[in-house]
Formats: C-alpha cells, structure tokens, sequence
C-alpha cells in the first residue's frame, strides 16, 4: 500500500505550492497516474481521503487521468498504444517494445481558493 | 455546460475512458468550474515523488563524493537477499569494504546477521510501510557513515511491488529472485523487474530437485526488461558467485554487460 506514502506526498507538494501560489485550500486535485507507474487509481482515492483530513486539502476532489500506456516498435518504427509492459506490438507482433509512455505519476493542476 | 468538451459539469472521469485521455492534452478543467467560484486554477506539474527524488538526488551526490557504489536490493520475501549478502560479506572480507542498510517492516534480525560477519549494518524498521524510501536512508547514512569507496548494500523490504517507484539514489538496482518463486515472477511484477539493472536468480542448487524451466525465466525476465544482466548463482552452494563478485569490485566488468 505504498499509495499511502504516494498521498503524502501530493500533500507536501500542495502545501508548499500554497506558500508559492498564496491559496489556503485545495478543492480539486487532478492526477495523472499512468497504467505502469506502479500507482492503483482506487488505491489512491482510499489513501486521498484518509491522508487529506486535517490539511489545506480536506474534503477535496481527486480526478485521475489515465494515460495510455505506449511502446516504440523498432520494427515498425513507431509508438503503439500497449496494455501491459510486455505486450507485443499490435501491428506486427514483435516482443520487446521500449515503453514510451504510461509511467506518468504527476499532479497537472489544482482548482483552489 | 463544459467548454472544452461539452461533457456536463461533475462527469467522472473513469479510468481508460478515451474521452479522458483525447482531451487530455488540451486539458483545460478550468472550464468546468462554476463561473461565480472565487476558486482558481493553478497548473503545477509536479511529479508525486518530486520529494522522493530531491531526496534520492542528495543521497546519489553524497554516494559521488565519497566512492560509493550504491545498491538497492529488491525482492519478495525470503528470495534469500540476506543470505546472499552474508555470503557475499564473508568472501570478500579484506578485499571490498563493505556496508549494508537492512529495511525490514519489523525486527533488527538481519542487521544482526550482517554485523555477526563483522560489517557495519543499519537496520530501518519502516512500521507499517512496505518500501524504503531516499529520506528513510538519508537519516541510516548519518548512522551508518559508510566508508569512502565501499559498497554499500541496501536491503530494501521484502515486497515486489511498492519498492519499485522510490528511487533510494542508487547506482544501481538489483532484483532478486529465486527458483523456488517460479519462473512468471517477473510477468507477475514487471514494475519492478523493469527497472533492474542486474537480475539475481538465486538457490539454483536446488534446481535438481526442482521442475523449473531456466530458459522459460530468463526469457520472462527479458520480456519485462530487455537491457538488465542475468546471472544465476546460489549463495548455499557458492556457483555463479564468482560472476556476481566481479561485477561488485569492478566497474568495467559492469559496463560490458
């Protein structure tokens, strides 16, 4: 349940970009957790909830984004949208992609007052 | 009514709903908010681990200046990294300085095996946490006060999973695995085989008595991370060590991988 220490420390960015930004309380919280960023999305809400109370950022609305994840096909010399870390290219089969994208574990942006 | 999409205002965004993502990119969630709200929208894109990472860059700086080369030991419980470390500290007495910082969620256990061989060790006890993190090694570095040009092992919490996102400021990360596990452990956890640099698979000297496909484990492993180096070694039996050993004390053996 490292989703725990992952709120922790959205809270420690939040409130030093309170102190840098000048607002008192976060409404809205967007994350973008990408599908290999080891990160579980209703992990993440369960752990928002209970590690919130009692800071700028109680009873705030988190939404995720979710990237697709993505590969680059050497054979194909292109990036392709994949399911898993080690799913073959979906045009022709090879193995072994670079994955590109999809480890995202980012907060974009804040609605706050 | 939303400006961006024309979605209505409170829509949950679900998870692999392309809707979501197509609009991602132009991303603009400040046309959801009401338009009376004193309320603001502030970008910030920030890595949730930006702490993390200050923190693990600090730690790397700190491994720079004195020598040290840092490794961070992953695996499942009881894949035998202590064993190995033991084995490891014994053979190499007098010719590899070493240190070991030892996560464990409970017990001193293991730093005690590892001073019994004479070596400084650490012990962190992360309580209900189930990985290090770099600032949980920072405080062990000021206890532990590794020698210059050592290495220094860190034994991270017996977990396949949570250990993967925490860069600790490594030099390198080292997953272990062993032969009794089964050869899909790195289908299972590919988070953390990805980003191993070395792949240990250990107790091979109970592979007789075992029916376990080698080729079929190193081909998983290769599937999940197609650039980290393979060996296969027991720390009971002493195979495969000696490659292991090399790898430790000498950065070019590291380098022609």
């Amino acid at each position: 349940m490292h989703e725990m220490s992952l709120c922790e420390g959205i809270i420690s960015v939040l409130e030093a970009e309170a102190k840098k930004q000048n607002f008192a309380r976060v409404k809205t919280v967007w994350l973008e957790v990408g599908p290999f960023s080891g990160a579980e999305p209703e992990a993440m809400k369960f752990c928002f909830d209970a590690v919130t109370r009692g800071t700028l950022a109680e009873n705030a609305r988190l939404e995720i984004v979710t990237p697709e994840g993505q590969g680059f096909c050497g054979t194909c010399m292109k990036t392709v949208a994949i399911a898993e870390r080690y799913d073959p290219c979906p045009t022709c089969g090879a193995v072994l992609l670079q994955v590109t994208g999809g480890e995202q574990l980012r907060i974009k942006e804040l609605e706050v007052v | 009514m939303c400006a961006t999409c024309g979605c209505g205002h409170g829509e949950v965004r679900i998870e692999g709903v392309t809707h979501d993502t197509d609009h991602f990119k132009g991303f603009r969630p400040a046309a959801h908010a009401p338009d009376v709200s004193p309320a603001r929208m502030v970008q910030i894109e920030q890595d949730i681990l930006s702490k993390n990472n200050d923190l693990a860059g600090a730690n790397r700086k700190f491994f720079a200046m004195r020598g040290i080369f840092a490794l961070n030991m992953v695996s499942s419980p009881g894949s035998g990294k202590t064993s190995l470390l033991v084995r490891t500290i014994d053979d190499l007495k007098g010719k590899l300085p070493v240190a070991v910082i030892e996560g464990d969620q409970e017990t001193s256990n293991d730093a005690e095996r590892i001073r019994a061989t004479g070596a400084a060790a650490v012990q962190i006890n992360t309580g209900r946490g189930c990985h290090l993190d770099a600032h949980m090694v920072m405080g062990a570095l000021e206890q532990l006060k590794p020698a210059p040009a050592s290495v220094l092992f860190i034994e991270n919490v017996g977990n396949l999973v949570c250990p993967a996102a925490f860069d600790l400021g490594e030099a390198a990360r080292v997953a272990l695995f062993s032969v009794t596990e089964g050869e899909d452990k790195p289908l299972k956890y590919p988070d953390i085989f990805a980003s191993a640099d070395l792949v240990l698979i250990n107790k091979i000297d109970l592979l007789p008595h075992l029916s376990y496909d080698m080729a079929k484990a190193e081909a998983n492993v290769r599937r999940v991370n197609p650039r980290a180096r393979i060996m296969k070694l027991s720390a009971t039996s002493g195979e495969g060590l000696a490659e292991w050993y090399q790898w430790l004390a000498d950065p070019s053996a590291r380098a022609a991988a």
